[in-house]
């Protein structure tokens, strides 16, 4: 890993390179549990027995008094697209934003319950685990494109400078690969050095996917990424997503049924801050197994 | 006027099926007509007004210093490196007055700038809402304070505590009243940095803490530049206040026509040489009072430049969040 050429993009999650500078995720309090390798969970109905990435356990958040997650009990499945779907208001963006801590960004927010993170099983919304640690490890894109104002290649270098890269062909090296993951390489190898704004939304977009993983994360949280950008761009992104699964478990929030449909392996549908239902794509949307899943995947409210 | 006749609107006739909540299509009334030539009229003429101010200004400017192009060539006030146009034998170089000015705005900014954004930063970024209300009006009435006060403070109270660290400072100094000037356009730079700073979208930084960012690392890599264009502006508005700024160097500078960069000597500035030749009753048509007009030409040039590197620097980096 330490001499990753441009070429060789595989993301293993489960073994860090020393020297992409991953802070440790806990106070120096608590120590690292053993890797639990050998963890597997009953696959949902037909689908081959999968690793287990992330278990929700009971975990409820509240925006002050006002709860906005109730008792959720979900698993994700490593190297899986899991979507989460509901009408707005379900608590599926509160859950994704739980899995990297943005909500301590805000005051009088409360996570209760537990997040544990495989393969080591740490609980990632306890207060001893430092949230700038874990967004080093689990990286976000926004439902709009947020490229920071800089160059291209200072977009996609930015985690990788936080993370204490500096030497300076390694850097090339990383910042090609994960513009090439991101399948944007072909259009902007030529433009490193222009601005990220100059970039159609689309682009942006990608830019913005190819920041995420530069840093390899071991778990890529998508927002809505496509609901600003049009069929075209929303499709090479989708294209994009279901061949970032061979690298890094991804959880999506999606509006879009149909894309949850086509692109995800398992998925959880929400509503008013609960699960209702999980499981296979093809099941939720093929065999649901309680009306409020089968009106909403139907199109009869939401 | 109602010269369109409501049948071509072709909706009042269906009357029946309309919705009752909509108002009729009809032609714009006269009355309408004529209350918005009256608005766009009246806000013409507000925006001409302070046009024709301006340009008021520059006509007087240019023909009182006309005369004085006569006496002096362009090339003598630019290069001349003695300003004395109160002497029996009159020297009109102009450069010891520009480089007092830009000297005493160097040290200003060399205050303002760094100070004024760290505190716009810091308001912004790192305070909590409450003290922020208190700080901001707090440090806004810096600017409040009449500069004619700043000046005898400099004198008075800045250049003997100078004086304590550097013992060869003379009492008239350029470094004192640029130090106190710098703290004068703090406000200038924070307030507005504050404005520009606080506009740019959570999104962004958002974006930079979900990549494992701190708060400080944000709000210089991602926060400062996204809002570079408003601070730009901050900037470009505290060099045009600084270089117009007049009672504190013509107090605390010495009034002497210096041709020096060191803040260390004493020197005039092209307002403090104004407002000093103003004082003195000199007759109109006079050499000495045309002088004046010459060094305010100067000064509006310079204002000038600096206002366009400003819409400059605003139009490049602007953002479209």
């Amino acid at each position: 890993m330490v001499n990753r050429v441009a070429t060789s993009t595989i993301l293993t999650p489960h073994r860090h390179p020393p020297h992409a500078g991953h802070t440790p995720l806990t106070t120096p309090k608590t120590t690292w549990p053993q890797p639990d390798e050998t963890r597997q969970d009953e696959a949902p109905r037909g689908a081959a027995p999968r690793r287990i990435k992330a278990e929700v356990q009971d975990l409820s958040f509240y925006y002050g008094t006002v709860g906005a997650l109730h008792g959720v009990n979900l698993s994700f499945h490593e190297h899986a697209i899991t979507a989460l779907i509901g009408p707005s208001g379900c608590g599926k963006t509160t859950l994704l934003r739980c899995f990297n801590r943005m909500h301590d960004l805000y005051p009088n927010t409360r996570y209760e319950g537990r997040i544990m993170l495989h393969p080591h099983a740490i609980n990632i919304v306890s207060r001893d685990v430092d949230p700038i640690g874990l967004r080093m490890r689990i990286s976000m894109v926004f439902q709009k494109p947020n490229p920071f104002p800089k160059s291209i290649y200072e977009n996609v270098a930015y985690g990788l400078r936080l993370r204490g890269v500096r030497s300076r062909s390694e850097m090339d090296a990383r910042v090609e690969a994960a513009l090439k993951d991101a399948a944007l390489w072909n259009e902007v190898k030529d433009r490193l050095k222009k601005p990220g704004f100059d970039l159609s939304g689309g682009q942006q977009q990608r830019l913005c996917i190819a920041r995420a993983l530069a840093i390899e994360p071991e778990v890529l949280l998508l927002d809505e990424p496509t609901s600003a950008l049009d069929p075209i761009a929303t499709a090479r992104i989708e294209e994009l997503v279901v061949e970032l699964k061979q690298r890094v478990t991804v959880i999506i929030v999606t509006h879009n049924m149909q894309q949850a449909a086509r692109i995800s392996d398992y998925t959880a549908f929400m509503y008013l801050g609960k699960l209702v239902e999980f499981g296979t794509a093809a099941d939720i949307f093929q065999n649901p197994k309680t009306k409020e899943t089968e009106d909403y995947v139907t199109g009869r409210f939401g | 006027m109602s010269a369109v006749p409501s049948s071509t609107t072709g909706v009042g006739h269906d009357g029946g099926n309309r919705p009752a909540a909509l108002p009729a299509l009809r032609p714009r009334s006269a009355v309408h007509r004529v209350i918005e030539w009256f608005v766009e009229a009246g806000l013409l003429a507000a925006a001409a007004f302070s046009v024709f101010i301006t340009a008021g200004i520059v006509y007087v400017l240019v023909t009182e210093s006309v005369p004085f192009f006569r006496h002096v060539s362009i090339v003598e006030f630019l290069t001349d490196r003695m300003w004395t146009p109160m002497f029996a034998e009159p020297r009109h170089g102009i450069m010891p007055l520009v480089a007092g000015t830009l000297t005493t705005t160097a040290v200003a900014l060399l205050v303002a700038m760094p100070v004024g954004t760290l505190v716009a930063i810091w308001l912004s970024e790192f305070a909590p809402a409450r003290l922020r209300e208190i700080v901001k009006p707090a440090m806004e009435l810096l600017a409040a304070v009449p500069t004619v006060i700043y000046g005898y403070f400099a004198v008075d109270f800045v250049t003997p505590l100078l004086q304590q660290a550097i013992p060869s400072l003379p009492t008239f100094n350029m470094l004192g009243p640029g130090l106190v000037m710098g703290v004068m356009i703090i406000p200038y730079v924070s307030s507005l940095s504050e404005d520009a700073i606080r506009a740019v979208p959570m999104l962004l930084r958002e974006g930079s803490y979900a990549m494992g960012a701190g708060r400080f690392t944000t709000a210089v890599r991602v926060v400062y530049p996204s809002a570079f264009s408003g601070i730009a502006a901050a900037y470009v508005l505290a060099i045009s206040r600084a270089v117009g700024e007049t009672m504190i160097v013509a107090i605390a500078a010495g009034q002497q026509p210096n041709l020096t960069f060191n803040p260390l000597d004493p020197a005039a500035t092209i307002t403090a040489f104004i407002v000093q030749v103003s004082l003195g009753d000199l007759p109109h048509g006079e050499i000495g009072y045309q002088s004046i007009f010459a060094a305010g030409v100067t000064l509006f040039v310079m204002t000038l430049g600096f206002n366009i590197i400003g819409a400059y620097l605003r139009r490049r980096y602007r953002q479209a969040y």
